[in-house]
């Protein structure tokens, strides 16, 4: 469990090592599975995710303690933060493809996917429940998706050696790629408790 | 007629250069090299050991026939693949674990950990490793439920005795006491001989450290994963002993106990899951040390040997993507 009062390296390891996003808490799979294909466009992702989440957690952040939290409109939170994250993702698409061309197409194809991807959603409302500060908050949405662009990028390259290999033809495609994924998540349970996290 | 017969060409692909070694023979020289490690373990434990190892093995040559021969395949178990999976899984378990237990790890050793991925030469991971990972996940009691070494021959106990391995007793005390506590007592020559509680197979470092040093020496496996790996859990377990040794044991006790011995030689070494280069099995062995003595040091579980090596199994791919050795006739930048 993450508290506010935990030292920042502990966050990190925490979020990207013991409650790894994908291989342990199996949220954002479906991008998981996706795009994780070639090395470069699982970078990519990456990259895309780490942007939107730091956003979206910071975002809703704010919006929970200066807007509803008093005006008492708690139960409000699924809804504004989904609101305030896909708004948010929209603009800034709209705005880096004007402003930035290059970065927009580095990640723009992604940018939108990420939005409906429930990782984001998961740190938005985590954050909140964990009781976070809003340095942490930050620490942790730095943290979250290097932890997914860890497990991508090693299945990426997992994938391009599974790619070239004779794999039976029931298997073929994504059954064997299911597989790996949850070897990989056993092997990740190694990281359980990890200084008592 | 006959003369150009024999003056037939063969006309083949690369590579051309042949050489003695076959797939059998590797194989046989590293259960040979397994050999003197899984004699002490029958030693210490008795019938019950030889028990598991027959079990584990008959069970993966099944598996690996029966699979083989669902797929349409050629089934290929004289090629001792599947035997040493069997043997080094066996190693793995406890002399005292259920039928079933060993059975069931088995089959999956060599059906999710091989035959699925494509068979020998391309699964991801090291079958075993997968296999003994699994069963610790599923049944965490069976799997830590270590007999105490009780020689063959000698009629003093019932074999119901059980009792924690050096590293369990150590992350106890750590919880109980928050010191060392009775490790500082276990004697370092039964931790060498491997008079000890544990797995069946990894309890002797001296035999296992026979049977590597005899694989590299029949130049089977370098020596760049063992030295780096069992390098970097000396020094890292060195450097919290010096600064603590109250609390943390040395590094003498963490080479020999555990699986350390028999991984670093036997199963972080296998050529389909580790790096081609050298320069990249040193980054992988180091990897393997870092994991290891992190979960050991600070984790839950006592020993980290299987996970950190399946861990780095998984870096495997993206190490011999980046780490290349320098082409012959290439010119370093700036030459």
């Amino acid at each position: 469990m993450i508290s506010n009062d935990m030292a920042w390296y502990m966050i990190i390891i925490s979020a990207v090592l013991i409650n790894n996003i994908i291989l342990i808490r199996f949220l954002a799979l479906c991008s998981f599975f996706g795009v994780s294909n070639k090395l470069e466009t699982s970078i990519g992702m990456g990259m895309a995710v780490i942007f939107v989440i730091v956003i979206a957690g910071a975002a809703s952040w704010l919006l929970w303690h200066y807007l509803l939290l008093p005006l008492k409109l708690e139960y409000l939170r699924t809804a504004a933060f989904i609101l305030v994250i896909a708004g948010l993702v929209q603009f800034l698409e709209m705005y880096m493809r004007k402003a930035m061309p290059a970065l927009y197409h580095a990640m723009g194809i992604y940018l939108p996917l990420i939005t409906t991807n429930c990782a984001v959603l998961a740190v938005a409302l985590l954050v909140i429940d964990y009781n976070l500060g809003f340095i942490n908050t930050l620490i942790y949405s730095v943290s979250v998706p290097v932890g997914y662009t860890l497990s991508i990028i090693l299945f990426a390259g997992v994938r391009e050696r599974i790619d070239i290999a004779p794999i039976p033809k029931f298997l073929k495609g994504y059954p064997i790629i299911f597989i790996t994924a949850s070897i990989m998540s056993m092997a990740f349970l190694g990281f359980s408790h990890l200084f008592g996290l | 007629m006959e003369k150009l017969e024999e003056l037939r060409l063969v006309v083949s692909s690369s590579p051309h250069a042949q050489s003695e070694e076959t797939i059998e023979k590797i194989m046989f020289y590293v259960i040979l090299a397994l050999m003197p490690a899984a004699g002490v373990g029958i030693y210490f434990f008795g019938f019950n050991a030889i028990r598991v190892i027959l079990l584990s093995v008959v069970t993966a040559i099944i598996s690996e026939a029966l699979m083989q021969k669902a797929m349409g395949r050629r089934v290929a178990v004289k090629d001792g693949s599947a035997v040493l999976t069997g043997l080094l899984l066996a190693m793995n378990l406890p002399s005292n674990a259920p039928w079933w237990l060993v059975v069931i790890g088995s089959a999956f050793a060599i059906v999710i950990g091989k035959q699925v991925f494509g068979g020998l030469g391309f699964n991801i991971f090291n079958p075993a490793l997968v296999a003994r990972v699994f069963l610790i996940i599923s049944w965490p009691v069976q799997m830590t439920t270590w007999p105490r070494p009780l020689p063959l021959f000698s009629k003093a106990l019932v074999d119901a005795v059980t009792g924690a391995t050096p590293l369990g007793l150590l992350k106890a005390e750590l919880l109980l006491k928050d010191n060392i506590g009775e490790v500082a007592n276990i004697s370092m020559i039964d931790l060498i001989i491997g008079n000890v509680g544990g797995s069946l197979g990894e309890v002797s470092a001296i035999a296992l450290l026979l049977g590597g040093i005899f694989l590299i020496y029949r130049n089977y496996i370098s020596w760049h994963i063992p030295a780096s790996f069992i390098g970097t859990v000396i020094i890292i377990s060195g450097l919290f002993w010096i600064i603590d040794p109250t609390r943390y044991a040395g590094p003498l006790f963490h080479t020999m106990s555990g699986g350390l011995m028999l991984g670093a030689f036997f199963m972080a070494t296998d050529y389909v899951t580790s790096p081609i280069t050298s320069r990249g099995m040193l980054i992988f062995g180091f990897g393997c040390g870092l994991i290891t003595i992190l979960i050991r040091l600070f984790g839950t579980y006592p020993e980290g040997v299987s996970f950190a090596i399946l861990l780095m199994n998984m870096v495997t791919p993206l190490i011999d993507k980046y780490i290349k050795p320098t082409l012959f006739g290439e010119v370093k930048e700036g030459a």
